[in-house]
């Protein structure tokens, strides 16, 4: 099962442009998160302009299915995102990291429209979208959370105490994505701190493995198509990505974690995006 | 001179400019002479500089992964085996993820750990909240044998990181995310764990301060000797714990005001470990808590945050201006306003 033509290049338009986005942020910003936030653009795309049940003219609704960034460091992903989808203007975006503005490095719930958990420190979101999915079971709601997390976040033992109980509550109403870009900081994550067999460790856990391409959006599609309807053991989407995608010299290299570019350098790098297949 | 480089930037003269590089260097340093010294981060080698003495010994230096709390354990079993372990994270993971691991199994046992944190107090601006970490010190002083140091710059980073080895129990240093101009002008003085370090004369008022602080508060007094003529002494506290109180004592004896500079929340830091001092001396005196006023900061680049707290000199100047108007009550009568 795949999703129409015309859709699909909807949405790839949409991934394009946040691409640019994302570029802008960093340049305004004087830094980001650049490499983990153009890893997710496909993931976020695919959520806010496909999946999730939201109002963005009523961001509080309470029905609303939950978004929880558990990789804060991609708010440079997350934000431009939640102002393409309506929930504050784009221009918004050139305030990022100045004084006083809502939008920082990583997100914070109660200042920026739309965001549902302040997140940065690894290893919090997780916990937080148990206690949505029992939340939601306590009030008889339908509403659904994504956790959205890194690989190497996956390091951090609150992770596997909430998979845990993910598992033991069997809380199908939680989706759970690790963007498997295989990064960190200082290396490679299996360099670093080895996560392999990673699916077998989730399997193990008690959850349903869904293995994909994270930049492919069919396979996102039936991915997440899968998981909304998931009944007997919570999913993970393990998302197979790569760190800087979209931007060549960024594309698998460690360095760009976290970087700020004048203008020439974001201009090469838009460049770069605008080469890429399909979209605008 | 060394030169530092990012992705897209090259910091020149990284010997007078930042504390964290400082650090990594002075730990390498000592690793040569001393082979119990380990190295621990969690992701961070990079971020906190302690990649130089994982560079320089390979076999000494363990990276855990994004894993604070396993790392903090370790460390603890690390030093029971005999090891001197040195671990870097940024301050928030290392004294809220890791506290309790720090409390138990490093504090309670007593074990030589030492642990330099980066990114403490509003460096890290504009990373956002829960990058921010006003909070260490309160947390870190109230862990028993622990000492907890917040040195000025990065040649007093250096002192602080050698002098640790000398201290038999757990230290933690906290250092700012490493872009903080210099405070010393070169290494002779005397650093001494527990010993205030005096920085400018002066018998109308005491500023004790710590870390960023000291720098601006130097600034501050000088401005005022030109303009107001005022004379402030101000004391760089560099040790939170043991806070030196005889420097403390003395200054309320001289001067009668005290003002003490933090970045951090004034509950529970600087200003609390010296006003307990004053309180339990019975001696009256003006005196002020100034630096975060218990909120979590703003976003934004460290120095707009820093005069927007008015934790820059201009801030400074005039809080202490303020108080110059200020008399503290030596009579008994609580009513008269
Ligand atoms: C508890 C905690 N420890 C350390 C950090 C610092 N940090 C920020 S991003 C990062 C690496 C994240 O790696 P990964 O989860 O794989 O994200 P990605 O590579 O997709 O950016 C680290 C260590 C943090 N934010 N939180």
């Amino acid at each position: 099962m795949s999703i129409a033509a015309t859709e699909k290049q909807r949405l790839a338009d949409l991934a394009k442009e946040l691409r640019l986005n994302i570029v802008d942020v960093m340049t305004y910003s004087g830094g980001a998160h650049i490499g983990g936030s153009l890893s997710i653009v496909e993931i976020l795309i695919m959520l806010y302009f496909r999946c999730l049940n939201i109002r963005p003219q009523e961001p509080d609704w309470e029905d609303r299915d939950r978004l929880i960034l558990s990789k804060g460091h991609a708010a440079a992903g997350l934000i431009p995102a939640l102002a393409m989808r309506g929930y504050f203007p784009l221009e918004q975006l050139k305030t990022f990291n100045h004084f006083g503005s809502p939008f920082a490095m990583h997100p914070d719930s109660r200042k920026v429209i739309g965001c549902d958990a302040s997140t940065g420190s690894l290893g919090h979101g997780l916990p937080m979208a148990v206690g949505l999915g029992l939340g939601a079971r306590t009030l008889k709601k339908s509403f659904k959370t994504v956790c959205i997390m890194g690989d190497g976040e996956c390091c951090e033992g609150s992770v596997w105490e909430a998979a845990m109980a993910l598992a033991h509550f069997k809380l199908t109403n939680v989706i759970t994505v690790v963007d498997r870009n295989r990064l960190m900081i200082d290396g490679g994550t299996e360099e670093v701190m080895a996560l392999e067999p990673f699916a077998e460790k989730w399997r193990s856990f008690g959850f349903e493995v869904l293995e994909v391409n994270g930049h492919d959006l069919d396979q996102l599609a039936d991915a997440f198509d899968r998981a909304w309807s998931a009944h007997d053991r919570p999913v993970l989407i393990l998302a197979n990505t790569v760190k800087g995608r979209g931007v060549d010299f960024m594309e698998g290299n460690v360095k760009w974690h976290y970087a700020s570019a004048d203008s020439s350098l974001a201009q090469k790098a838009r460049e770069s995006i605008g080469r890429q297949e399909g979209g605008i | 001179m060394a030169a530092v480089t990012g992705t897209t930037w090259t910091c020149y003269d990284s010997s007078t400019m930042t504390s964290r590089e400082i650090y990594g260097r002075t730990l390498a340093e000592l690793g040569k002479t001393n082979d119990r010294i380990v190295g621990l981060s969690a992701d961070l080698a990079k971020t906190t500089a302690i990649v130089h003495f994982a560079d320089a010994f390979p076999d000494r230096f363990f990276n855990f992964g994004i894993a604070e709390q396993n790392m903090f354990g370790a460390a603890a079993g690390l030093a029971k085996a005999g090891l001197i372990p040195f671990a870097s994270t940024m301050a928030i993971f290392a004294c809220l993820r890791g506290g309790e691991q720090i409390r138990t199994d490093i504090c309670y046992q007593n074990l030589p750990v030492k642990i330099i944190a980066t990114h403490a107090g509003i460096s890290f601006g504009h990373a956002g909240t829960t990058h921010h970490c006003t909070e260490d010190l309160a947390v870190m002083r109230s862990f028993a044998n622990m000492t907890v140091i917040a040195p000025a710059d990065g040649i007093e980073t250096s002192k602080a990181v050698r002098a640790c080895l000398d201290i038999e129990g757990p230290v933690y240093i906290r250092i700012g995310r490493g872009f903080e101009p210099p405070c010393y002008e070169n290494e002779n003085y005397d650093f001494i764990p527990g010993k205030a370090v005096e920085m400018h004369a002066g018998t109308d008022l005491t500023i004790i301060c710590c870390g960023i602080a000291v720098l601006q508060s130097v600034q501050a007094a000088k401005t005022l000797l030109e303009q107001d003529g005022l004379s402030v002494r101000v004391l760089n506290m560099h040790t939170i714990k043991p806070i030196d109180k005889e420097a403390v004592l003395k200054a309320v004896q001289d001067t009668r005001r005290i003002l003490t500079i933090e970045e951090h929340n004034v509950v529970g830091g600087l200003g609390d470990a010296v006003g307990s001092v004053i309180a339990e001396s019975g001696k009256g005196c003006v005196f002020r808590k100034h630096g975060i006023q218990d909120e979590f900061s703003l976003i934004g680049y460290a120095e707009d945050l820093y005069a927007h707290y008015g934790l820059d000199a201009n801030g400074i100047i005039s809080h202490v201006r303020r108080m110059m108007g200020m008399e503290f009550e030596a009579d008994e009568n609580w009513e008269d306003d």
